[in-house]
């Protein structure tokens, strides 16, 4: 009781969700077992205070701070963060990790206002590949859209084509990776693979030079778009750069080959820590790692042990093992009891488009791409579809979610579920949809029935 | 001589010459069965064969147990000889035992050995050593959608033909360094071109028009790439089949909205593990498919998905319809079609016209009492059976 030191009397009495009034600002201080941890400075604990949006009881709580006191106070920086409230709801008892990892989101949000991202009246500047074929369709889409919700973007259009640098090594253009460097979000349309153009796709590229380890493809199931399967709720995290994709082929003898398979440590580490990472701040309960370790015991072994490590510091998420095989199984028979799975390269390619295929395929799944140094670029997943390039029949759907998992990256939840919701409505109203969701209505008709719903919100 | 009396001989020999020898002793009269072109009969014997009975771990015990009650009780001319496979033993002498059956009575039908996963790398999964060492190369899945078992697609009828004896499944890893593993996936010409042969003869036998090749060409070049070479090969000398090929990716997502395009599907190891467990999952679950091994001397028949069930081990509620529809394939390998299709009806009854299901099913059933509802079955068509 002595730990918590604020101002407002009513938590020792209820529960502190059911006082919806509750709006007073408290200064949490954490008591020293959590030494160690961001919040033992004492002038720290001045300079933030934070606000505790009551949602659900019992559960975890989403914590929405407000920068005062010497911060001009930019509207909501969203933080997540599971807090457990005791049965006795006399305070707030917290991890440390889950403290640390929030406050130190906290205190980063709190820099940022001060560098250049949020300078200019709160914009914040992303980087817009258009791509190829129906990409420059698809991306005018998301800008309107993002227009009418009035969301402090600023877009930065570079084009992404493979130049030769020096040394005959491939690599994107300078002012592209710029760009990148600076905003450190990126949103990308589809991109042209090019055969026999002697150089590497050029998403590969991009991964290579931003170092962008996990794809994160949460699968959800679109309520206006009928698939066999509904209730799917399960998010695919793939490690990105290893695993059966090391590209490392040889010919041994003359009809006989052998392909690499590498699994490293480090990789296997930071994709663990990412994938608990994400289920803590997007609130998820489980994490299951995918594996075949029965027949590769080393390597998959090895990325197993890394996972029970990394599990071992994140005691709130339940963590699992399973079976590539039978995920696969259960995966079409009852998607609804996965939530988060982690996996290595190949399994997670496969896994990822099956479950995009439980919800109906390319054209409807979000996709992002993390990489080291905070930089992340959401895509969309589908072709280029050379042949409705330009006719204004594409489906935006994939990159307006896509957008929408940026935003949320970037903790503008609120502008993100305002564009999700209506793209929904849009779909579960089935009155404008394009030719592949089964309707006979253009590209523009599309997006502009989103923009009205999002004005109209 | 019968088989307890091989058996013995071959433990004398087992005493005379150490272990390395009695391998050699049984590959040299391996050799002579290689040097005719013909399949060598089963082991038969006063008109009864005689078949190796691996019941394996978790459910394995139980279902083979039901599937001896049900061979005895259709006076099925089949005797078994149990070898057990104890996983938990470190020494490799079991499953050595178990190669030596099979080789002696040419057919096999087998539960999952369990594989503990955190053991270390020197013990081999033993059902991968069976299939490597008896060169197994093909496994063969039919997935059917039946009526009457719920389902989301229906109209499902796809031959998985999966390379089943390279691929990723070489267990060929080493720690270069500490920190970084290397798994190698190897890739052969030779059994590439025999798979995708086995595949198109199968096509061909079952009146077939389409044969789909799954692989990841796009990324891994070579391996892949050798594979789906020696494919379009074989695939030219059959101008009747309809070849194409599939990226994994893409297959997954397609059999997941529209499976009934599929209709054989060739491909090496690890895909073919995919590919089989969701089209096992589409047309009902692991507990509905049988499986079979083939490689030119020996078959060796279980379950298609391979799950040992351990959390219904013992408790009666497992599904016996994989490993009884597995022991019809059995039945046909060793040429007794009567027998075969008079149980595979009773069972498929039991399934689609009693619906009397298990709980992976939605049902209520247990194990015994489907097997009783086949036995009844088998009876009320009117052959001679022992009573029930």
């Amino acid at each position: 009781r002595e730990d918590i030191d604020q101002s407002d009397s009513s938590l020792y009495r209820g529960s502190l969700v059911t006082d919806s009034s509750f709006r007073e600002r408290i200064s949490i201080r954490v008591p020293p077992l959590y030494r160690g941890s961001l919040v033992t400075d004492s002038s720290f604990r001045e300079r933030i205070s934070i606000r505790v949006t009551p949602l659900l009881f019992g559960g975890s709580l989403r914590i929405s701070c407000e920068l005062v006191r010497g911060y001009r106070s930019e509207g909501s920086l969203r933080i997540s963060g599971s807090l457990r409230i005791s049965e006795d709801l006399c305070f707030i008892r917290m991890a440390g990790n889950a403290w640390r990892s929030m406050l130190s989101q906290v205190v980063g949000g709190a820099a940022r206002p001060l560098t250049a991202a949020f300078s200019r009246r709160g914009m914040q500047t992303v980087t817009m590949i258009p791509g190829d074929g129906i990409g420059p369709e698809i991306s005018n889409a998301v800008m309107k859209i993002f227009e009418a919700a009035k969301a402090p973007i600023q877009w930065e259009e570079r084009n992404v084509t493979a130049i030769q640098g020096p040394g005959g090594r491939w690599m994107i253009p300078p002012d592209c990776k710029e760009s990148m460097d600076q905003s450190k979000i990126g949103l990308k349309g589809p991109l042209k693979t090019p055969i026999a153009a002697g150089h590497p796709s050029m998403n590969l590229l991009l991964r290579k030079t931003f170092d962008l380890y996990a794809n994160v493809r949460p699968c959800v199931s679109i309520e206006g778009y009928k698939t066999p399967y509904t209730d799917v709720n399960l998010v695919t995290i793939r490690e990105n750069t290893e695993g059966e994709y090391s590209g490392i082929e040889h010919l041994i003898v003359e009809g006989v080959v052998q392909s690499i398979k590498l699994i490293t440590e480090d990789a296997s580490r930071r994709i663990a820590e990412y994938a608990f990472e994400y289920a803590r701040n997007n609130q998820r309960s489980s994490v299951t790692a995918v594996h075949k370790a029965n027949i590769m015991r080393m390597s998959d072994g090895l990325f197993l042990r890394k996972c029970r490590e990394v599990a071992e510091n994140y005691k709130d998420i339940k963590f699992t093992e399973m079976y590539l095989d039978t995920v696969c199984l259960n995966m079409v028979q009852d998607p609804t009891q996965f939530d988060v799975l982690v996996m290595p390269n190949l399994y997670g390619d496969i896994l990822s488009d099956l479950c995009a295929g439980l919800i109906g395929g390319l054209g409807v799944t979000p996709s992002g791409n993390i990489g080291a140094n905070g930089v992340a670029i959401f895509e969309s997943v589908h072709g280029t579809a050379p042949d409705i390039a330009g006719l204004d029949m594409a489906n935006p759907t994939a990159l307006i979610l896509s957008a929408v998992m940026m935003l949320r990256h970037m903790g503008l939840h609120d502008i993100g579920n305002n564009i999700q919701n209506a793209c929904f409505d849009t779909i579960r109203d089935k009155k404008v949809l394009t030719k592949d969701l089964g309707g006979n209505s253009k590209c523009s008709e599309f997006t502009d029935d989103i923009c009205r719903r999002i004005q109209d919100m | 001589m019968t088989a307890r009396s091989v058996q013995s001989l071959s433990g004398a020999l087992k005493l005379l010459f150490n272990n390395r020898l009695t391998r050699v002793y049984g590959a040299a009269t391996c050799t002579q069965r290689h040097k005719s072109s013909y399949t060598p009969p089963p082991a038969r014997y006063g008109g009864r064969h005689t078949v190796t009975l691996i019941p394996g771990d978790g459910i394995g015990p139980e279902l083979s147990k039901h599937v001896c009650e049900l061979f005895r009780f259709c006076c099925v001319p089949v005797d078994f000889e149990v070898v057990n496979v104890d996983s938990t033993k470190d020494s490799e002498d079991d499953i050595n035992n178990a190669i030596m059956a099979i080789r002696r009575n040419g057919v096999a039908l087998k539960g999952n050995i369990e594989t503990n996963h955190n053991l270390p790398p020197s013990y081999k999964s033993r059902n991968n050593l069976l299939r490597t060492t008896l060169d197994l190369y093909a496994n063969v899945m039919h997935c059917q959608s039946l009526p009457g078992v719920r389902s989301r697609q229906t109209n499902i009828d796809i031959i998985i033909i999966r390379e089943n004896t390279e691929g990723e499944y070489s267990s060929l890893e080493h720690e270069n360094v500490p920190g970084v593993v290397e798994c190698l996936k190897i890739i052969t010409r030779t059994k590439s071109l025999r798979i995708a042969d086995y595949a198109f003869k199968t096509a061909r036998a079952q009146g077939r028009g389409r044969v789909t090749a799954v692989h990841k060409a796009n990324i891994m070049k070579l391996a892949d790439g050798l594979f789906l070479e020696c494919c379009k090969e074989v695939a030219s000398g059959y101008p009747e089949i309809t070849f194409d090929s599939m990226i994994v990716d893409n297959t997954t997502m397609q059999l997941v909205s529209r499976p009934q395009q599929f209709d054989v599907m060739v491909m090496p190891n690890l895909y073919g593990n995919v590919v089989s467990n969701v089209c096992a999952g589409l047309v009902g679950g692991p507990g509905l498919v049988p499986g079979a091994n083939y490689g030119t001397d020996y078959a060796v028949f279980e379950t298609g998905t391979r799950n040992t069930g351990k959390s219904i081990a013992n408790s009666n509620t497992a599904n016996p319809t994989a490993m009884l529809l597995a022991s019809c394939l059995l039945l046909d390998h060793l040429k007794l079609h009567a027998y075969a299709s008079m149980l595979r009806r009773a069972i498929l009854c039991t399934v689609t016209e009693t619906r009397l299901h298990t709980a992976d099913l939605g049902g209520h059933g247990s194990t015994s009492e489907v097997v009783r509802s086949i036995m009844s079955a088998v009876q009320s068509t009117g052959p001679r059976t022992l009573s029930i």
